[in-house]
């Protein structure tokens, strides 16, 4: 029973990194209708600049704001040089641009930083503890501390704003929504800067959650993330992280008490295809 | 010479599973992210059938592509009823699970792959080198014939229709999931014969060769070449099958220079080499043109 609640709680860490790494990809599909995979390039970019700056100074109150703003930066400009011209063509076009991007990104980072396992020995704030018997880590608190910091966040700006009415504005049609004055190049701007920062939260957790970064750390993210936004409802926010938690705590409870003969990589591939057939809209899905 | 009909029988054998996903990209305009699932499963097949039953590989061939088409049609059913965004993630979905089964199946040799393929025979001798690479060429020049003729057919025609206009082409009677699986499973089979081909020349195969790597290099050759062009998948897999060989001395940086080729030609010219409005196609056009007449 106490290894039950332990593989729960694990479980639901994952299911968090899950969500923050997917929540950006739901945002700007909901805008743009783009399948941003070179997210997950911006997510491992993140991992490496926090620990560079933190190797650098043993700070995370410098690493984390440094690896989101240079990670800001990065979304932007796949924005602007990337997507936007391409917005013309249909959906195929950005998708292929945005694959050969992540590849090219992502071999980027190993030429830089090495193709080796690099640790990431961040101390965090939060103390371990352990109730009745069942142990949680500093780590596994973090995870859930930053998660339920930028869900807050997120559903505030999102739901309580004016700048969140005019992106939700721009997702349901951007045209009209720039017609009535809103400034649909902002929001775009926007979306892709939360996204991106929101990617490098995630990156710098994984990296001090299994204490190691690598180039390739995004690899698996990248399309099992693709199957999560489709799961939860293209578009759809809260489904995305239901899809991300129901992932997360699917995954580490089948692989720990069902002997199923499947890589756990696989089974966010077979969800999705079994959701699909199921309810082609996905979870949470409208159209 | 050995080293020449190496590098071009790989040239050559991708180049038709790159046909076969023009077939379905191209054509259709039905992105596939998990072509190297049924290269692979050609492969698997035809493997399966001369080393545990004994077959070969000319009464393997057939049943080979039977099997290659027969899944693409079942596994295309579901996918493509979802709008485009959902096939590429569906398509890659089924990449990784067919990978998956391929390493976690004991049956298909597991994590080892499965060895001691045997060679194509003719006759009753077994091919050499530049002979298996010239019967790949005869299967190449088939498989382009092969496209040449579906872009004339009613179903051909109807692809197009639906790669341009969907709800347009339904509303003039074509049924555009009929279109989208016939094109699905021409395509599939073309990967499964270019598996087929692949494994009898491999000799040896692991699940790791069907990748999604090498669905993504198979859609770079058709996007470097020109989807929906006839000579562009070959093109493509030309450029694709060289460069490793010229940028030998860079192997480090090999697959970021592929990445960042792939990127500037969808962001600046995304309809490839010789697509519509490209320069190099009026360019290559002109050189044809000028053969053809000297020739004639």
């Amino acid at each position: 029973m106490q290894l039950f609640f332990e593989q729960i709680l694990n479980g639901l860490a994952i299911g968090s990194i899950y969500a923050l790494i997917t929540l950006g990809l739901a945002l700007v599909y909901g805008i743009l209708r783009i399948l941003h995979v070179a997210h997950a390039a911006v997510y491992t970019v993140g991992a490496y600049v926090g620990l560079a700056i933190y190797s650098r100074t043993s700070t995370l109150l410098l690493a984390v704001p440094g690896s989101m703003l240079s990670c800001v930066l990065l979304g932007i400009a796949i924005e602007r040089f990337v997507y936007f011209p391409l917005l013309k063509y249909p959906p195929y076009v950005p998708l292929i641009s945005s694959i050969a991007l992540f590849l090219g990104l992502e071999e980027l980072c190993r030429i830089v930083a090495g193709p080796e396992l690099l640790t990431f020995p961040a101390t965090l704030p939060f103390p371990s503890f352990s109730v009745a018997g069942v142990m949680v880590s500093g780590t596994t608190v973090t995870v859930y501390a930053v998660t339920i910091a930028v869900l807050a966040a997120l559903w505030f700006v999102t739901a309580k704003t004016e700048f969140g009415l005019a992106m939700r504005a721009a997702s349901l049609d951007m045209e009209v929504a720039s017609s009535l004055g809103v400034n649909s190049k902002l929001v775009v701007d926007a979306t892709f800067a939360i996204g991106s920062a929101i990617a490098s939260l995630a990156g710098i957790l994984v990296g001090i959650y299994y204490n190691q970064v690598y180039s390739t750390m995004g690899t698996m993210p990248a399309y099992k993330s693709l199957a999560l936004i489709v799961v939860g409802g293209m578009g759809s926010t809260v489904g995305t992280v239901l899809a991300s938690f129901l992932l997360g705590l699917g995954e580490t409870l089948l692989i720990s008490f069902a002997n199923i003969p499947l890589p756990r990589d696989a089974l966010a591939f077979i969800a999705m295809i079994l959701v699909l057939m199921w309810k082609p809209t996905g979870l949470l899905g409208k159209r | 010479m050995d080293y020449f009909a190496t590098v071009a029988t790989i040239i050559v054998i991708q180049a038709i599973a790159a046909c076969g996903l023009n077939v379905i990209v191209g054509y259709a305009g039905q992105i596939s992210l998990g072509h190297a699932a049924f290269f692979g499963i050609g492969a698997y097949a035809s493997a399966m059938l001369t080393t545990k039953a004994g077959l070969t590989f000319w009464q393997a061939l057939p049943i080979s592509l039977l099997i290659s088409m027969s899944l693409g049609f079942l596994l295309g059913l579901p996918s493509l009823r979802v709008r485009e965004d959902f096939l590429a993630i569906t398509t890659i979905g089924i990449n990784f699970i067919v990978e998956a089964v391929f390493v976690y199946t004991p049956f298909f040799g597991g994590a080892l792959g499965l060895g001691g393929i045997p060679r194509v025979a003719v006759f009753g001798s077994r091919l050499g080198n530049s002979q298996f690479l010239a019967l790949c060429a005869v299967f190449l020049a088939i498989t382009l014939m092969i496209c040449r003729q579906f872009t004339r057919t009613w179903m051909g025609l109807a692809c197009f229709a639906v790669r341009e206009n969907e709800t347009a082409a339904s509303s003039m009677g074509i049924s555009p999931v009929r279109a989208k699986l016939s094109a699905f499973v021409l395509g599939t089979g073309m990967a499964g014969l270019s598996g087929a081909l692949y494994a009898h020349y491999a000799r040896f195969i692991s699940a790791g060769d069907f990748g999604f790597p090498i669905s993504i290099s198979m859609l770079s050759m058709v996007v470097l070449g020109g989807m929906g062009t006839l000579a562009g998948p070959l093109l493509g897999a030309l450029i694709i099958g060289v460069l490793p060989e010229v940028f030998r001395s860079l192997m480090d940086y090999r697959m970021f220079l592929y990445s960042m080729l792939l990127l500037l030609m969808i962001r600046f010219q995304p309809g490839g080499l010789l697509g519509e409005q490209s320069a190099a196609a009026g360019l290559l056009k002109g050189i044809l043109n000028r053969r053809r007449a000297s020739s004639a």
